[in-house]
């Protein structure tokens, strides 16, 4: 039986530990919890902040359907995506994968697999504000995030 | 029909959302952009480079030649940059 991902889409920043301790707390089956945290980076000095504008629903529901995949190719024993909208400083938090299963490679593999297809599929734009006051513009879809998402075709 | 949009393609259209009453040679997401870019110059310059814009018929992606039939929000957008 596969496991029911947890996909949250928020403004609020989120904790790597309490979202990992919903997915080993109680149990005694996890031999693996692989986390990745995305930030937002200040471009070396650029950037004032990164306004992300998401689709709300659909967010949500392309982030379940890539979720639910992963649980069908490895067997995993929990699942967590969380991924914030809003405008978020440098240092912040924009999102989060916590895959946990009996062994290592799953979880690694899992985890690796949403960050992908959450690049490509799921429904969010980044917006630079420079510390200067502009607007400096939308952040372009890059070709080697596309060819990253193609690799797991056949995998 | 309800039509959104999103990130450059919503600043350039200059609205978020508008509700569209479809012509009967309207049938597939082509078909629609099409017509779109016929209402003004906002949306004609939205759509100049259509092959860039992404498509999600009630919030799924879907591409260009799908049906239009029972369909009740098309959403238009670039490619995405989450994660």
């Amino acid at each position: 039986m596969t496991v029911t991902p947890t996909v949250r889409v928020q403004a609020d920043d989120f904790d790597v530990d309490t979202e990992t301790k919903h997915l080993t707390g109680g149990r005694h089956d996890v031999g693996a919890v692989v986390s990745f945290t995305g930030l937002c980076r200040d471009e070396g000095g650029r950037l004032a902040a990164l306004e992300l504008e998401h689709y709300p629903g659909m967010a949500e529901a392309e982030i379940s359907r890539i979720a639910e995949d992963a649980c069908r190719r490895w067997p995993l024993t929990g699942l967590t995506v969380v991924h914030r909208h809003g405008k978020l400083a440098p240092g912040a938090n924009i999102v989060l994968v916590v895959a946990a299963s009996a062994h290592r490679q799953a979880a690694f593999d899992a985890a690796n697999y949403l960050m992908d297809f959450l690049k490509t599929r799921a429904p969010f734009w980044k917006k630079e504000h420079l510390k200067t006051g502009e607007t400096s513009g939308w952040v372009e879809a890059k070709a080697i995030d596309d060819a990253a998402a193609t690799r797991w075709n056949g995998a | 029909m309800n039509i959104r949009y999103f990130a450059w393609v919503r600043e350039k259209v200059g609205i978020e959302e508008e509700t569209v009453t479809l012509p009967d040679h309207v049938a597939t997401v082509a078909d629609l952009i099409t017509h779109l870019k016929t209402l003004d110059d906002n949306h004609a310059a939205a759509f100049a480079d259509e092959e860039v814009i992404r498509v999600a018929v009630d919030q799924e992606h879907v591409e260009a030649d799908t049906p239009l039939q029972g369909a009740r929000e098309v959403a238009f957008f670039p490619p995405m940059t989450g994660g």
